[in-house]
């Protein structure tokens, strides 16, 4: 078990730019889910932690070594790929063992930790099998279990659900947390999968472009988003986004919509007057109660129906607006709900670098 | 998984399959047929009659020493070509497949000798070799090698060796190339990260996954150094020095033509074509059931 830590690690291919300078410290047995969508860099950043992407500059430290120029094999490290990459050739056992053999440990160790390996993954039925054999979660399986009996000190795992049906996905995906209480070993994670990364993380790193925009908990990545891009990325459906001038004034600050609604803000709230992006999540959004006076009214063009939930999609403006509402409100196509807004749990962002207002 | 096509109409793909059936028949089926009937009869000496001998003319051949010797010539020869052929073109290819740039003139240059015909390979490499004027001969001399290929047995099946090998590396570089390319990066990745290093990563990940290839040229080129080579060897030694490289098909085609022993001849292309088919038949059987890991 180790602990990792990225100074200012950067990536360029010739000139282009892959990673631009990543700042992460990872505690020893925390889950890093590292989410993004495709071409943000995230796969990248987890190549060169495990030494198979050379590093441009900065530095990465697994445990208290500096790995920058120490190859894979002795990174002490164990990785999961997205296609398992399983040696076709060997059976299930001859997959597990094989970089134990190539360290040379003797027969009865490597027997002993196949054994509990394939005890945990529930494995042992499968041993003889060829990869081709086996179904895509056994697979998935003894691309883990190669990882387990290495004992690495760092687990890394290369969107290791992606290639299975959404149903196995969600077992797998409670499998790895066990997984992950049972062992304890620090794990680097990538998915670009929000539900993966919100479920598994302890602490989520959402990539843009080369960029880490938000290394947090989910909890506070969801609830304090730290650019309009992280508030989009995270959560679904996505947060909405409407421009808005604020007004400071008497009785309190308030941000008028493009199409003159305005709406109240809290009153610790100050922000200087001014135009912004305000972000406001579509649960939390309501439906006015009787007697109410609305805070604003939605267009609904399309009513989705989830079951629970029903997603009312209008415009305000010319800009979208979702709202998550409880299904037996009622409300369908082509309706003028009055909506109320849960203002202290919206957000204000600087139009032109969708960096979040602190408030 | 097969795909199977199915036709409305039941005449369509008889009909569709007609003209490479009838080339079949009229360049393969006839001729071997005739070779067959040949081989069981004897002409006389003036080439008027034909008499029906029976297996008489295979009797004869098994107690013709020149043609056991002629075996065991065949096998020296195509064990050579092939494992050297191969060995080569694997080198190659690995050599090919870690390359990141430059990659297509390397491979567009190593497909060239595919394209020259057997003669002129075997010419191309008689002057390499020529005593005197030839280059390597020249070397060689230097050398003090007492160089002389004309005359000396061993040195005309390196020679012939050599032309024969050299034509059948592009052919078997592609192969291997395009296995090398098929393996997965991720694989080798994860044997790197398992602690492998690069040449124990190519013995046990790399080689077993290249091995079907490997059997399908292994029988591709047994194959070619029994048939594909007369041209080469007609070029270069015609079987010579004192029939030292004389492989089977060479002494088909000698004792047909030159010796004019046309019922001998037809034996000799009938055992042939039994090898022939036992090659094919072994290389069906492997690849249906062990290509696809």
């Amino acid at each position: 078990m180790a602990k990792v830590t990225l100074k200012s690690v950067k990536k360029n291919y010739g000139p282009v730019k892959a990673i631009h300078g990543v700042d992460m410290e990872i505690a020893d047995g925390e889950f890093i889910v590292i989410v993004g969508p495709s071409g943000c860099g995230k796969s990248t950043l987890l190549r060169m932690i495990a030494g198979l992407e050379a590093i441009t500059e900065g530095e990465i430290v697994i445990g208290d070594r500096v790995v920058n120029d120490i190859e894979p094999a002795d990174r002490d490290i164990a990785m999961v790929f997205q296609n398992y990459a399983l040696y076709p050739h060997m059976s299930v056992h001859q997959n597990m063992s094989y970089g134990l053999r190539i360290r040379g440990m003797d027969k009865a160790n490597i027997e002993k930790r196949v054994q509990r390996a394939a005890e945990i993954l529930q494995l042992q039925p499968y041993l003889q099998r060829k990869p081709r054999e086996l179904s895509g979660g056994q697979r998935q399986r003894v691309a883990m279990g190669r990882a387990i009996v290495r004992e690495p000190s760092v687990f890394l795992f290369d969107e290791p659900l992606s290639n299975l049906d959404a149903k196995l996905r969600v077992q797998m995906r409670l499998e790895i947390k066990r997984l992950h209480q049972q062992l304890g070993v620090t794990s680097i994670y990538v998915t670009h999968d929000q539900v993966e990364a919100m479920t598994l993380a302890d602490r989520l790193v959402v990539m843009n472009q080369g960029r880490a925009d938000q290394i947090g908990s989910p909890f506070d990545v969801y609830g304090n988003p730290a650019t309009t891009y992280v508030g989009g990325f995270i959560g679904s459906p996505a947060m909405n986004f409407l421009s808005c001038r604020v007004e400071t004034g008497t009785g309190g600050p308030k941000a008028v919509l493009a199409d003159g609604t305005a709406l109240m803000l809290p009153a610790e709230w100050t922000p200087p007057a001014g135009n912004y992006t305000i972000g406001i999540r579509p649960e939390t959004m309501r439906i006015a109660r009787p007697g109410e006076t609305a805070q604003l009214h939605l267009n609904v063009d399309v009513a989705e129906e989830l079951g629970a939930d029903t997603l009312l999609h209008g415009k305000l403006g010319d800009e979208d607006l979702v709202a998550r509402v409880p299904s037996h409100a009622g409300y369908h196509d082509h309706s003028r709900p009055g909506l109320m807004i849960d203002i202290a749990r919206a957000h204000l962002f600087d139009p032109e670098s969708g960096l979040r207002i602190a408030l | 998984m097969e795909k199977r096509v199915v036709f409305q109409n039941r005449y369509l793909p008889y009909l569709l399959i007609a003209p490479q059936i009838a080339i079949t028949i009229v360049f393969f089926f006839w001729p071997a047929s005739q070779a067959v009937v040949q081989s069981v009869l004897r002409e006389d000496a003036f080439g008027t009659r034909s008499y029906f001998v029976g297996m008489e003319n295979f009797l004869a051949l098994f107690e013709d020493e020149y043609y056991l010797n002629s075996f065991k010539i065949t096998a020296l020869f195509s064990t050579l070509v092939t494992t050297i052929g191969l060995s080569l073109s694997l080198l190659l290819a690995v050599t090919a497949d870690r390359l990141v740039r430059g990659t297509t003139a390397y491979k567009t240059l190593l497909i060239w000798p595919y394209a020259v015909a057997p003669a002129v390979a075997g010419a191309l490499w008689g002057f390499v070799f020529l005593p005197g004027p030839g280059i390597f001969a020249w070397l060689l001399l230097q050398a003090g090698v007492d160089w002389n290929f004309h005359l000396n047995g061993n040195q005309a099946m390196f020679v012939v060796v050599v032309a024969a090998t050299w034509k059948q590396i592009s052919y078997n570089f592609l192969f291997f190339l395009a296995g090398l390319q098929s393996i997965p990066k991720s694989l080798i990745e994860a044997a790197a990260i398992d602690g492998a290093g690069p040449i124990r990563r190519f013995w046990s990940v790399v080689f077993p996954l290249l091995s079907p290839t490997l059997f399908f040229l292994v029988v591709v080129n047994v194959v070619y150094a029994f048939f594909e080579t007369f041209g080469v060897i007609h070029s270069l030694t015609r079987g010579g020095p004192a029939k030292s490289t004389e492989i089977l098909v060479y002494k088909v085609w000698y004792d047909g033509f030159e010796a004019q022993d046309l019922g001998g001849s037809a034996a000799q292309s009938v055992i042939l074509m039994a090898i022939v088919i036992g090659l094919t038949v072994i290389q069906f059987r492997y690849i249906e059931r062990k290509v696809h890991y």
